[in-house]
């Protein structure tokens, strides 16, 4: 099956650049997950060197599965996620994306509750410098009997300098009706106050910022299979930021 | 040891100071009274370099060197710490975490060989207990969750740690308890009396002058120093009033 390219008219590639999605066409087909029903699968990509990962996860029911995301490296790098869940299967995202110079990240995922008491939570956090854009741009589907669905979005952005564009865009299409949906986004800059109180204290600006930043991604990665891999790679790109 | 010359700074193009002229030898304890919106705070965050707080006349000297030329985190370097009237919350930055490193930063300014881990957290116990403070709560992050009276305490546990040369505390006194108010009192003593530090307090109380016994005075009315004394002034303030004695 051959595939027209996207163009930023498609939803899903909206905020993409699209000339190295050209580049990069056609693109090596999806990687296919099943989790087997009460399995326990867990996975962590490491996004270094400007790829696009396409996942299809399918979670059998009462499984488990957690995704661990850093994506900070090359020119454009994009992280898409299908995942399908099956009665009271639960699904947890942790992604982290840090882009500076003109670097395009993104994290784009659609998360379909296909049967009842169903859980998922994605986290994600995007810093961003200079010129480079971070998307997310997530959608959960919830089925019509998927009742007491259960799940969250919870997605932040920190932008270092005017000039960097943080884009965020939750959506939520639910058929059910006995279900708990919480999604928050929100774009904002560090604290200036608590720089200066940082700096009053004798931390020079830079690691002030890294400070604070540090603690903005902090969780994202508990429990994660690469766990100081991931802080260590995180912290060192930050450093590179600020 | 600070010499104030003539200072001018405005806050969003509206001048707060006006012409404020003030000098501290080393060793001494200077209080400053006086009413809301005079421009207290605005002195503290205009020596301790806060952006949006603009200079446009007079001088600032630190031990000789030109404060107002230094970055925030090089004035700490140089020995100066502020208490804050309202001490920032940071979520997610712990205490600890960010005290060793700001205390290894104005080593390494110094020219000194860092803390280790070690060293910095026995210097830490010490001062938290000499504040009363639980170890417990310079664990977690910065001033979030902490009442009014512990974040004042806490100011005083990072100026214990950071041992600066000079102190401006910025109404340290407000929210804490009779009890707190005697331990952060006896905590200003014992880190900051001595012949080669100096402190500036600003506070609106007669009681904490009862603890810390100033050698001078000041009433700081409109942006600038209107009338300068000795302990005994701060009782006459609060006896009679600013409109009585600052008129
Ligand atoms: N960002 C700002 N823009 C404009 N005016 C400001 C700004 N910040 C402070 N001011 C004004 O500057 C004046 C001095 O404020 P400051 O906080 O220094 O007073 P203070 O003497 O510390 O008062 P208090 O005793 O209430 O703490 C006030 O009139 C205040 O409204
Ligand atoms: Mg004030």
């Amino acid at each position: 099956m051959t595939n027209p390219l996207p163009s930023n008219r498609n939803e899903a590639w909206r905020y993409s650049d699209i000339a190295a999605v050209e580049a990069a066409w056609p693109l090596p087909d999806p990687e296919n997950i099943m989790v087997p029903a009460g399995g326990d699968f867990a996975r962590a990509i490491i996004q270094e060197s400007g790829t696009i990962h396409q996942i299809n996860l399918t979670i059998g029911a009462g499984a488990n599965a957690a995704i661990h995301v850093l994506n900070i490296g090359g020119a454009y790098g994009r992280i898409e996620l299908n995942v399908t869940l099956h009665d009271g299967a639960d699904f947890n995202l942790g992604a982290v994306q840090i882009g500076g110079e003109t670097q395009t990240l993104e994290i784009v995922t659609t998360v379909t509750h296909a049967e009842p008491n169903a859980t998922s939570n994605q986290i994600v956090r995007s810093v961003l410098a200079k010129k480079a854009t971070g998307s997310y741009l997530g959608k959960v589907a919830v089925a019509r009997d998927a009742q007491k669905t259960d799940s969250v979005q919870d997605v932040k952005a920190m932008v270092l300098d005017r000039t960097a564009t943080a884009n965020a865009k939750p959506e939520l299409e639910i058929f059910a009706d006995d279900v708990q949906c919480a999604h928050g986004a929100t774009v904002g800059e560090l604290d200036k106050q608590a720089l200066f109180y940082l700096a009053s204290r004798g931390l020079p600006p830079a690691e002030a910022k890294k400070l604070m930043l540090q603690a903005f991604v902090a969780g994202v990665f508990d429990g994660a299979q690469a766990q100081e891999e991931f802080t260590d790679k995180a912290l060192a790109k930050l450093g590179g930021l600020v | 040891m600070l010499q104030i010359e003539n200072l001018h700074a405005t806050v969003g193009d509206k001048p707060i100071l006006k012409g404020l002229t003030l000098t501290l030898n080393a060793g001494e304890v200077h209080a400053i009274m006086g009413p809301n919106g005079a421009g207290k705070s605005t002195l503290s965050y205009v020596i301790g370099g806060r952006p949006g707080y603009e200079v446009t006349q007079g001088s600032v000297t630190f031990n000789g060197q030109d404060l107002l030329d230094m970055d925030p985190h090089e004035r700490a370097a140089a020995g100066l710490f502020l208490g804050f009237q309202y001490p920032v919350e940071i979520p997610g930055v712990s205490n600890v975490q960010f005290l060793r490193e700001a205390a290894n930063a104005q080593r390494k300014l110094r020219e000194q060989e860092p803390l280790s881990g070690g060293e910095f957290l026995k210097l830490a116990k010490e001062k938290a207990a000499l504040l009363k403070m639980d170890m417990e709560m310079l664990k977690r992050p910065v001033n979030v969750g902490f009442s009014g009276g512990e974040k004042k305490r806490n100011e005083m546990v990072q100026m214990g740690i950071l041992d600066p040369a000079l102190a401006i505390l910025d109404e340290t006194d407000s929210g804490l308890d009779i009890d707190a108010l005697r331990v952060v009192g006896d905590g200003i003593n014992s880190i900051m009396r001595a012949p080669d530090k100096a402190v500036l307090l600003i506070t609106h109380y007669q009681r904490l002058l009862d603890y810390v016994q100033p050698d001078f005075v000041h009433v700081l009315a409109d942006g600038r120093i209107v009338k300068t004394g000795g302990a005994e002034l701060a009782k006459q303030l609060e006896a009679e009033g600013y409109e009585a004695i600052a008129a």
